[in-house]
């Protein structure tokens, strides 16, 4: 196979909707005959960073799948949002049960599939990082443990958003919710030992499992469809700005979204079983302060003064994922690393 | 076929002859045997077309259910006590939805104190679910009723709990009459749900609703029970006509005729009954037994004609409300609603107290000259229940009330009388 180089030319965005690409290159979003799974009309908020995900990854799962796809959703804004009695955006068959057992009802559909010899159908389940993380845990990783044929993909935006912005085992340490307010001696959440799912994940050893970016919807889609290329449990964690939660301008949650990446306070990157196969490199990286500068969440940590400590422990965490997940390309790491050249005159 | 088995067994032998397509199992006594039986049918191909999914917690087990149910699989699975309050929320979740599974609820009581003996607590913590609930009084019935659960459930889009008394029923061994997979076919056609998660017909399952049609929905589940009072005698009728036995209906009445005193019971207690009943005849007293097989929906009607001959109902219930008393008899009362007739509530049986035949032939006694106090404990040991009451108010930090009656009666959990 030759490479092809492609060129964007509606330069100056990473835009998914470029339809000057030969086909094959194109994202299913470009793609007229996109299936728009999560129909217009919903209630979601502007700019929400839930919506833009889930729509990108379930239409790419049913364009991988002949649209043969059936979701599971846990309780949370995207069900809410997706589902104002008598009206649904869903273009596919949908529950809704609980917060908690999203993952397990999913691994009842995928029996029923089988054992209605209906193995073409997939499965696909879906919640935010509370439904996941939190009170969704145990259904999660028993639906993990037993390999069930179950994409679960958490579109997290780190609290509970659905209830009014309280804290979850998801939500960064320092922020701001309803539960962690910015006062006292140590404003917003605690720094606590944190709940990567991703790795937990990865612990389980299931054949596949992925972060992806509201920033890179590309990679998110192609995500997607590598996962419904596999049989088994997968997991895609995506990062999805909330801009009522976050305090953030809805027009910003693209770029709240690449800062996050490009801190390397996320790491996007793709694994197999236990081992990590690819990563999402930084393409020029900033120091946190300009990913939490633009958050009302953050904002105590700036005003009346800088909380230079809380930062600090912020950029540490983000260099630590740099270097754990190697998110930055050695070259260029060297690069910065060196002393500035003096010598040439 | 006649067989002398474990009730347990008879279950799963006639669960399996159902032909459920989704089993879900999470372990706790006493309901295991019946998961365990199933899972060696679907693992040695005696129920071929099943998945057995074991989870890792009784939430997951009927959330699993609930998925594959909604995807158009007839689903089974088996609880009891805790398990039971551990999958509340998905409990109310399943009947919410209209899907028709079928459970088996191996009835427990429930801790603190921790205990794994029979009483009916479980089953009346759900009893506002949303489920039908059907009781079985011997493991023939147990075993027959699930035939006719499925049936039901799926007529009327509801869950089912089929309740049979955990040990006394499930590890008894009787002789049980196990149909043919002809005939059980012949009764139970395939599943054809109302609504189903289907690419070809997408539909949205769960969706927020609220006070604009929350009412109604809820209506609707109530005029389902109704429609099930209504089909519950009809598919015991058939189900006689097609097998040959008397199982289930909404209420079975024992010796009723000219009786000024009757019994209402549920389950297996109600075997114990009907021998002292034949006692108290031969002693020449008018006393009948009417036995609940279908407490949700409860036959009001039918309750409220049976007794409306009688001078006196004794409810003998293993479980009761903590801060007012008795649970069935409360319902009971509705459906003696302006009668003047005297109810009386008798807690027996909790947390495995064996309800002994001398203890009920004194209750009834009592009873049939109307000095039974409104709210009796069978058997109540007062003694043990003074001496923590003084304790408590004697002393600031008496200690944890089960240990101290433990102490104080000397035994660990060797009677059960």
């Amino acid at each position: 196979m030759t490479a092809t180089t492609i060129k964007f030319y509606q330069t100056g965005t990473h835009t998914v909707g470029n339809r000057l690409l030969d086909p094959e290159h194109r994202s299913v979003q470009a793609d007229m005959r996109r299936t728009n799974s999560l129909n217009s009309g919903h209630r979601a908020c502007q700019g929400c960073g839930e919506a833009l995900g889930a729509r990108y990854a379930i239409d790419a799962a049913m364009q991988a799948t002949d649209n043969q796809l059936i979701a599971a959703n846990a309780t949370g804004c995207l069900e809410v949002f997706s589902t104002p009695y008598p009206e649904t955006s869903w273009q596919i068959p949908w529950i809704h049960s609980l917060f908690g057992n999203t993952a397990a009802v999913a691994t009842g559909i995928a029996a029923a599939m089988r054992v209605k010899g209906r193995s073409d159908v997939r499965v696909v389940a879906q919640g935010g990082d509370g439904g996941t993380t939190d009170i969704g845990f145990g259904c999660l990783s028993g639906m993990f443990e037993r390999n069930d044929d179950v994409l679960y993909i958490c579109y997290d935006n780190e609290a509970y958003m659905n209830t009014g912005v309280q804290r979850s085992s998801a939500t960064p340490g320092a922020a701001r919710t309803a539960t962690t307010p910015a006062v006292g001696d140590a404003p917003g959440n605690v720094f606590g030992q944190g709940k990567n799912l991703p790795l937990i994940a990865m612990a389980h050893e299931i054949p596949y499992v992925a972060t992806a970016i509201v920033s890179e919807l590309r990679d998110l889609e192609a995500k997607v469809k590598r996962a419904m290329e596999i049989r088994g449990a997968r997991y895609i964690h995506v990062f999805v700005p909330c801009p009522l939660g976050w305090g953030t301008n809805a027009w910003d949650t693209i770029q709240i979204a690449r800062l996050a990446k490009e801190t390397g306070v996320f790491p996007v990157f793709e694994a197999e079983r236990d081992r990590i196969v690819s990563v999402s490199k930084i393409r020029k990286q900033l120091p946190v302060e300009a990913y939490l500068r633009p958050q009302r969440r953050f904002a105590h940590l700036f005003s009346p003064k800088p909380n230079t400590e809380a930062i600090a422990h912020i950029q540490a965490l983000a260099d630590r994922n740099i270097r754990r997940f190697g998110l930055v390309d050695p070259a260029v790491e060297a690069a910065i690393a060196a002393p500035v050249a003096t010598g040439n005159p | 076929m006649l067989k002398q088995c474990e009730g347990s067994h008879a279950v799963a032998a006639t669960v399996a002859l159902c032909r459920p397509e989704v089993i879900c199992a999470y372990p706790i006594s006493p309901q295991t045997h019946i998961v365990e039986g199933l899972s060696e049918m679907v693992r040695d191909g005696t129920l071929p077309g099943c998945e057995f999914i074991n989870v890792e917690s009784e939430f997951a087990a009927l959330s699993v259910a609930i998925g594959s149910s909604a995807a158009g699989a007839r689903s089974y699975t088996a609880t009891a006590s805790q398990g039971l309050l551990y999958m509340a929320e998905a409990v109310w979740n399943a009947s919410g939805l209209g899907l028709p599974i079928v459970m088996t609820l191996a009835n427990r009581a429930i801790g603190a104190p921790i205990n794994i003996w029979n009483d009916h607590t479980d089953s009346m913590s759900m009893r506002d679910a949303g489920w039908i609930q059907l009781f079985a009084e011997n493991n023939q019935e147990a075993a027959d009723l699930h035939i006719q659960a499925f049936r039901l459930a799926e007529e009327v889009s509801l869950p089912i709990m089929v309740c049979m008394d955990g040990f006394i029923l499930t590890h008894a061994y009787e002789g049980v009459d196990i149909p043919t997979q002809e005939q059980v076919d012949a009764y139970l056609p395939p599943y054809e749900p109302r609504q189903v998660l289907d690419p070809r017909d997408p539909v949205s399952i769960g969706a927020m609703v609220g006070p604009e049609a929350f009412t109604e929905v809820r209506y609707l589940a109530h005029a389902k029970q109704m429609q099930a009072l209504e089909l519950i005698p009809q598919l015991a009728a058939e189900f006689q006509q097609k097998f040959g036995r008397d199982s289930g209906g909404l209420i079975r009445q024992y010796r009723m005729e000219d009786a000024d005193t009757v019994v209402i019971a549920l389950g297996s207690v109600l075997g114990t009954i009907k021998d002292t009943i034949d006692d108290l005849r031969d002693e020449g007293h008018k006393i009948g037994v009417l036995g609940i097989t279908s407490f949700r929906p409860f036959p009001l009607t039918e309750i409220r004609d049976a007794v409306s001959h009688v001078r006196r109902v004794v409810v003998v219930e293993k479980c009761f409300a903590v801060g007012i008393g008795g649970i069935v008899s409360r319902d009971v009362r509705s459906a003696m609603r302006n009668r003047p007739q005297p109810l009386y509530c008798v807690v027996a049986g909790l947390g495995g107290r064996a309800i002994t035949k001398d203890s009920l032939h004194q209750l009834f006694m009592t009873a049939i000259d109307d000095k039974l106090e409104p709210l009796t404990f069978l058997d109540l040991d007062w003694n043990a229940v003074n001496r923590e009451l003084e304790r408590e108010r004697l002393t600031r930090r008496s200690g944890p009330i089960a240990e101290n009656l433990l102490r104080d009666l000397g035994v660990v959990a060797a009677r059960v009388g």
